[in-house]
């Protein structure tokens, strides 16, 4: 029991200390979700309002292998990446093995298929109501296309919240691809195993508190906005 | 204190992104190495001392012994640290690795609870080991291939057994040292453990640890660090100059002297022992 209470004193401790080891470990992961997300956004948006939006044959395909790629094992995802970045794997000229941008790679192929499932059902559960109505009041092709575009924007919030939650408490990739390097690549997640790993579990609680608020954060402000998008 | 941590957090922000640009790629050495000289904080002593020396700044990443020379093998790394010498021979004799060099040394220990459920406290090796196994004593293994665990499968097979993988009260972790020890202590077993890392658990501890020293002292405990390079016959890529650098200034006598003085709770942790 007094290993809790120390952590959670240890954890006010190091944020308000600033501890140097602390705070470049919650960079790595900010640094690290934010391209992951930023990239899962810019392909996984537009990917799933195709997918939601227009009728082609092998949509019903499509759209299930999308949802299947939402419960992709991440360790799945670590192994795969690493097979391709390894030095004597086909990406290995890029020199991404531990490395951010490397884990980002991984983290975004985890965030893709969630922002695009998301997306595709969000356009079609829209498309239903609003296509009908807004051709019965005379509109265009592209005043279509954008009314849906804008109507679909509360659920690509939740989309890219959803999509945060799971990339930034990610583990398996970070540790397979980023190889857990002090300074550089070792996020709050690797940071948390290797000192549970070393005994230090009031470290790791600290840690894990640190996390916890990153994520809360994340999730209110996006909640945030979503309340005022939607008065 | 508000202002100066988001003024270190942009910044530190900044150089983690533009930092593969500014850093020449020459500079940085990769190595892989076993999780005790990482978790007992060696490394973090002695890598600020390398760069300042040479220049180059050493990364690594912590692994078992086994998945450490497999990344050597597959060039994802440049150097390696590691602890078991039968396995590096063979990586050696395949050409994956080269100028295998002894570095320093620690032993390994077979802990248990103080109370000794097995009676095994000052047996030999063999015998704290068929006794364990005789008495069906809880014994926690790592179970992940590492220099550790490749060594305790050697004293299964010195005292005569077959390791017993099936057995209930043999328990494989597939987790790192200390993780594995912490599992011990909570089902009153016994484990062999480096004596560094052992130590470190002692400090974890605050110096009055559950699980006690039973078994020391024998001639097979004996645990050899040896630095390795990649052979860059093999992998174009590796950074074999920076390699050597590494290894001869591991194993110069300024360097093994600051080996000889890492302590923790006043204890050493691994003693040198560059030819």
């Amino acid at each position: 029991m007094d290993f809790i209470a120390t952590g959670f004193f240890q954890a006010f401790v190091l944020l308000f200390s600033g501890d140097p080891e602390t705070y470049s470990a919650i960079l790595a992961t900010i640094s690290v979700s934010t391209i992951s997300i930023l990239a899962s956004l810019i392909i996984g948006a537009p990917l799933g309002f195709l997918l939601g939006y227009h009728d082609f044959s092998g949509k019903k395909f499509l759209r299930t292998v999308a949802d299947s790629l939402l419960s992709f094992p991440t360790v799945v995802i670590g192994l795969l990446v690493y097979a391709l970045l390894s030095r004597k794997g086909p990406l290995g000229d890029t020199e991404l093995l531990f490395t951010i941008p490397g884990i980002a790679v991984g983290q975004a192929l985890l965030g893709i298929p969630i922002v695009t499932a998301m997306m595709a059902t969000a356009v079609e559960n829209l498309d239903q109501r609003l296509k009908n109505t807004l051709l019965t009041l005379g509109a265009g092709r592209s005043q279509i296309l954008r009314t849906t575009l804008w109507e679909a924007r509360y659920s690509l919030v939740l989309a890219v919240a959803a999509a945060y939650g799971r990339i930034v408490s990610e583990i398996g990739i970070s540790m397979m691809i980023g190889g857990n390097i002090k300074w550089h690549t070792r996020t709050i997640t690797t940071a948390i195993a290797l000192e549970t790993g070393k005994g230090e579990f009031a470290m790791g609680i600290a840690l894990g508190l640190v996390l916890m608020i990153i994520a809360f954060g994340v999730n209110f402000s996006m909640s945030g906005i979503k309340k005022r998008a939607g008065k | 204190m508000k202002k100066i941590n988001v003024i270190f957090m942009t910044f530190a922000l900044v150089a983690m992104l533009v930092s593969p640009g500014l850093v020449k790629a020459e500079e940085i050495l990769m190595m892989a190495t076993t999780t005790s000289t990482d978790n007992t904080g060696l490394l973090d002593e002695i890598a600020p001392k390398f760069q300042k020396d040479t220049g180059i700044e050493l990364r690594w990443t912590a692994v078992g012994t086994g998945k450490a020379l497999k990344m050597g093998e597959n060039c994802d790394v440049d150097v390696l640290l590691v602890h078991a010498p039968a396995a590096e021979q063979k990586y050696v004799d395949s050409g994956a690795l080269k100028d295998r060099k002894e570095v320093m040394y620690n032993d390994f220990v077979i802990i248990g609870p103080a109370s000794d459920p097995a009676g095994v406290k000052g047996m030999s090796v063999v015998d704290a080991m068929k006794t364990i196994a005789a008495k069906k004593a809880v014994f926690v293994s790592r179970g992940d291939n590492s220099g550790t665990n490749k060594k305790e499968i050697s004293l299964w097979k010195v005292a005569g057994m077959t390791v017993p993988d099936k057995d209930a009260w043999y328990v494989q972790t597939g987790q790192g040292m200390i993780k594995s020890i912490n599992i011990a202590e909570e089902r009153d077993g016994y484990t062999m453990t480096d004596r560094g890392t052992y130590i470190k658990y002692e400090a974890n501890k605050n110096g009055s640890p559950d699980l006690k020293v039973l078994v020391e002292g024998d001639k097979t405990l004996f645990n050899q660090y040896s630095v390795l390079a990649v052979n860059p016959e093999k992998c174009e890529k590796a950074k074999y100059k920076l390699a050597t650098k590494f290894s001869d200034w591991l194993t110069s006598p300024k360097v093994q002297k600051d080996i000889a003085d890492f302590k923790l709770l006043g204890k050493k942790l691994f003693i040198p022992n560059a030819k």
